[in-house]
């Protein structure tokens, strides 16, 4: 990886055309990701780790020579030798071996079912065991070595369905990260999990007869095993040194200086493979730092530097369902600091944090179980920050509402952000106020920041955000190029000049032809503004109203009829399942509360609509951005918490406004009472009955980022609840970007909550008279458009797969799944 | 070891050897694009109402292999006629069939004519 990353900097040198690189790997595969190496558990796709492919190192000018490895190095002539007797000679020499697994003395370790976890040869191998020995009984398999790579190895095997176990040598897991109780927690977690872990247990033997068995340990005690991995440590591959006479460590390890040279001249070490003040470093971070200094040296760069005197060895790492990550100095002595723990056993977090005896700096700290704060308390570190009055806050969060304290904006110009790429908050602010960078999108595309392990987005996406407010700057959400507006403003100029049509807008106020990012938006505000359907405008619609059915993977589609509050007769249910059995589509029930019969070709719509339709069925909507269901808890018809009819509410509700087209997809959800039962919420919309009425809650959203409601207002009656949503409804048509949920709406209303209040309660921009209007004229404009769809013979026409011929397309393949059948899965 | 040929190749005006009716202009939408079957291929032909342009492409999108190019919403970038897959929006040239917004393998495009209402699409099979 860390060789990798030298040919990468090199690739986008300014003086590279002044050299040749000549790279020989002694695996047969170009770089991989090893930090990454359990996701190969997954997937066995050794293309996805890949850093870069052979032609990539043939694009940029790089011989790369992969399962050839150097046998000897001359450095007196300044040649190296490979193993098939040829020699080369170099100006310069990187040796950017890496290192091995290194594996105790430990008697017995050549028999079958041992391994250690390093390179992809050696997963498949394990994979491979595995397979043979788990039809065994109770089969299991052991890790030594409790730090990181022991940890996520232990993942693998149980993602593999065995029973697994993690034996350490010191007192805990991950000693040089975690203290005492930090690793208490961390214990706690995985236990929780069904990980064995046995620490201060010294292996003496692995027996077994041929294979391994079982282990056997200094205490006299014994584990039974079938697989072992052996992942204490690793031991720097510094054979070349030694063969060649250059300096290496008392234990191993090519001594570098801070410029990342041996002790041959011309000869430079980095990664694993480097000893530098007296320490191996087994992070990426490092790694990569040294690939850098060591190339800027090799060019003589003005600013090449050097590596510093204490290298940071902060991480932050995903385990087992659970974040663990150290920063700074973790452990300290009482005379140089004190600590701050917050340490939660039911939660299972810890979090410790080392302030200096000053007060006024913090040295480092442990997160586990909840390490979201640990890119914020890196950087003070690094940064050497000041602290926020209350120290605690930093990891308490702020008590009593007020600001925690540091935030991304505080961070000097001079903070390094991304590691992997080396880019600091003043590079990233340089390309927001040029306006070359708008997002986190755009950054990456700038310098790369994001792009490399990602850890850092998420600090890189605040920064964005509160730099461009701070700023003053309103990022314009543009539609396109076609129409160089934001939606609110195309709203406004649509009905201004009563623009009917896609081709009117584009004649008056668009430029150019249009494309698939303009028709959708614009068939959605006509939607909403002239109270049509989908059927007028049909060509400009997106994928799904198109045909008013959601297209499925393999071009079906799906077919959901409306069942307003999720109440439904055993009468249509059973007309339900005869049109499916009929038409031989697979039925599931949504999670609003109705059915989705999916695998309907294109010219079967209209059919099985007119059998929907005379059955009493109408248009679910559910393929468009519109309103989708009213959920509801069965309320005080049948339960007996049941506060008030919570069913009969949802149906007024969804029948109120089923068929609105919007920004984006609306849900809404009626509980009967404070249980919750309708999960309302989580909603767009909410309603819970309480003691003298209902409380609205609104601008929630799953997805993704789930978010719940707010509340509005309450407790209220049923009428003032409809008035305050037929507001609230219309003022999000009116203002929100595309595809913008109302959570993502409320977040960017200036005043959230409190302004959302008074525009719709307050009436402060004296909009309620129109909104009440454009929804009550919506209301009564409402006609199932599925219904118009099968009864007009233009409309009915578009409905079919080929317009020159009657045939079925005889490509779709489906299989199996369980009683019912799905489409054939992706290659 | 016989290979089969490609079932879709670009073809050039010049290559044409077989116009095939594929029906009448007032069968396709305006604004939008709807397939044919020949043979063993499904093309999608679009009209694009406000140059007055036919274009005609292969209906397989090379991105997951599935037939629906033909329901994508039609469009142009930088003046470049296109359409874009409705599966994962996919946007492809339909003058020269290449992947505008990825690196998908290009669709074969075929040219489109119009005569006396009929809408004629060129095939060198």
């Amino acid at each position: 990886m860390v060789g990798h990353k030298f040919c990468e900097l090199f690739s986008r040198h300014p003086g590279r055309s002044a050299f040749e690189l000549l790279v020989f790997g002694e695996e047969r595969r170009p770089a991989y990701d090893r930090v990454h190496l359990s996701e190969y558990f997954a997937n066995r796709d050794a293309d996805r780790l890949s850093l870069a492919s052979a032609e990539w190192y043939a694009d940029n000018g790089i011989e790369l020579r992969c399962d050839e490895s150097v046998t000897a190095i001359d450095h007196d002539n300044k040649r190296v030798s490979i193993a098939s007797g040829q020699t080369h000679g170099y100006d310069y020499l990187v040796i950017a071996t890496g290192s091995n697994a290194f594996v105790p003395p430990i008697s017995g370790k050549e028999k079958k079912g041992v391994f250690v976890y390093r390179t992809i040869e050696d997963l498949d191998d394990i994979m491979d065991y595995a397979e043979s020995i788990k039809s065994r009984e109770e089969a299991s398999a052991t890790v030594i070595g409790g730090g990181l790579l022991g940890l996520e190895a232990a993942k693998a095997t149980m993602d593999m369905g065995l029973k697994s176990h993690v034996v350490e040598f010191a007192d805990r897991l991950m000693p040089r990260q975690l203290d005492e109780r930090g690793a208490a927690v961390l214990k706690d977690t995985l236990v929780n999990l069904g990980l064995g872990i046995h620490c201060q247990k010294n292996t003496a033997q692995i027996g077994g007869n041929g294979s391994i068995t079982h282990l056997e340990f200094t205490d006299e005690t014994q584990l039974k095993t079938d697989l072992l991995i052996i992942s204490a440590g690793i031991r720097p591959r510094d054979e070349l040194a030694r063969q060649s006479g250059i300096e290496i460590g008392p234990r191993g390890g090519i001594i570098a200086d801070n410029q990342l040279r041996t002790s041959a001249p011309d000869v430079f070490v980095i990664g694993e493979a480097a000893l530098y003040n007296g320490m191996i470093y087994g992070l990426v971070a490092p790694g990569y730092e040294m690939a850098r200094v060591a190339l800027g040296t090799i060019f003589a760069d003005e600013d090449a530097g050097a590596m510093p005197e204490a290298i940071d060895m902060s991480t932050k790492l995903k385990l087992i369902g659970t974040d663990v990550a150290s920063f700074g100095k973790v452990f300290t002595k009482p005379d140089e600091a004190r600590t701050i723990v917050f340490n939660d056993e039911v939660s299972r977090v810890y979090k410790r944090i080392n302030i200096s005896n000053d007060g006024k700096k913090l040295l480092g700290g442990i997160l586990v179980g909840d390490a979201s704060d640990y890119n914020m308390l890196h950087q003070i570190v690094q940064n050497d920050m000041p602290l926020p009055p209350q120290p605690e806050d930093l990891i308490l969060g702020a008590r009593g509402g007020a600001d925690a304290g540091a935030g991304v904006l505080d961070l000097p110009d001079t903070a390094v952000i991304c590691s992997c790429e080396n880019i600091s908050k003043g590079q990233m602010t340089d390309f927001l106020d040029s306006g070359e960078a708008q997002s986190v999108k755009d950054l990456g595309g700038c310098c790369g920041a994001g792009t490399g392990c990602g850890g850092c987005k998420p600090m890189i996406s605040d920064l964005v955000d509160s730099y461009l407010k701070s700023q003053g700057k309103v990022v314009r959400n543009l539609i396109c190029e076609h129409f160089p507006y934001t939606r609110q403003e195309l709203r406004d100029l649509i009905v201004v000049k009563n623009i009917r049509t896609y081709d009117e807008a584009l004649d008056q106020i668009g430029t150019g032809n249009g494309c698939e990012s303009c028709k959708p938006p614009l068939a959605s505000l006509f939607a909403t503004i002239y109270m049509e359907t989908a059927n007028p405008q049909a060509a400009i619609q997106d994928t799904n109203d198109r045909f008013l059915a959601n297209i499925q993977r393999n071009g079906t589609y799906s077919v959901v009829p409306r069942v307003a509050g999720g109440e439904i007769t055993p009468r249509h249910l059973i007309v339900m399942g005869q049109v499916a059995e009929k038409y031989d589509l697979y039925t599931k029930i949504t999670g609003g509360q109705r059915i989705d019969m999916f695998g309907a070709r294109l010219e079967e719509l209209p059919f099985i609509w007119e059998e929907l339709i005379s059955a009493g069925f109408e248009s679910g909507h559910a393929y468009g951005k519109s309103l989708r269901t009213v959920k509801s808890c069965v309320g005080s018809t049948w339960c007996r918490y049941g506060m008030d009819d919570a069913v009969t509410f949802a149906v007024e509700l969804e029948n109120r406004y089923k068929g609105l087209r919007s920004p984006h997809k609306l849900k809404g959800g009626v509980s009967g009472c404070i249980r919750e039962c309708a999960e309302a919420r989580g909603k767009d919309f909410g309603l819970i009955a309480v003691e003298g009425g209902y409380n609205l809650y609104v601008c929630g959203n799953g997805g993704a980022r789930p978010k719940h409601a707010e509340l509005l207002a309450g407790p209220i009656d049923k009428e003032t609840a409809v008035l305050y949503l037929d507001r609230m409804l219309a003022f999000y048509l009116r203002t929100a970007a595309p595809l913008v949920r109302t959570a993502a709406w409320l977040e960017g209303l200036e005043g959230g909550i409190n302004y959302l209040k008074s525009v719709v309660i307050d009436d402060v921009l004296g909009l309620n008279a129109e909104f009440e209007a454009e929804m009550n004229g919506f209301v009564a404009a409402y006609k199932c458009e599925w219904k118009e769809a099968v009864t007009t013979p233009e409309l009915r026409a578009r409905f079919q797969t080929f317009v020159n011929t009657d045939e079925q397309d005889d490509t779709l393949e489906f299989v199996g799944l369980r009683d019912q059948k799905m489409p054939k899965a992706w290659a | 070891m016989t290979t089969t040929p490609p079932l879709y190749t670009s073809v050039l005006p010049t290559d044409v050897t077989t116009w095939y009716r594929a029906g009448k202009t007032t069968q396709f939408p305006i604004g939008a694009g709807a397939t044919i079957k020949y043979g063993d291929k499904q093309v999608a032909v679009f009209y694009f109402p406000r140059q007055e342009k036919w274009y005609a492409c292969q209906n397989l999108c090379p991105h997951k292999l599935e037939n629906v190019l033909g329901r994508g919403l039609i469009g142009e970038q930088d003046g470049i006629p296109k359409v874009a897959c409705p599966l994962h929006k996919k946007t492809f040239s339909l003058t020269t069939g290449e992947n505008l917004n990825g690196d998908c393998p290009a669709v074969a495009v075929y040219p489109v004519k119009v005569e006396y209402d009929y809408v004629y699409v060129g095939f060198s099979d």
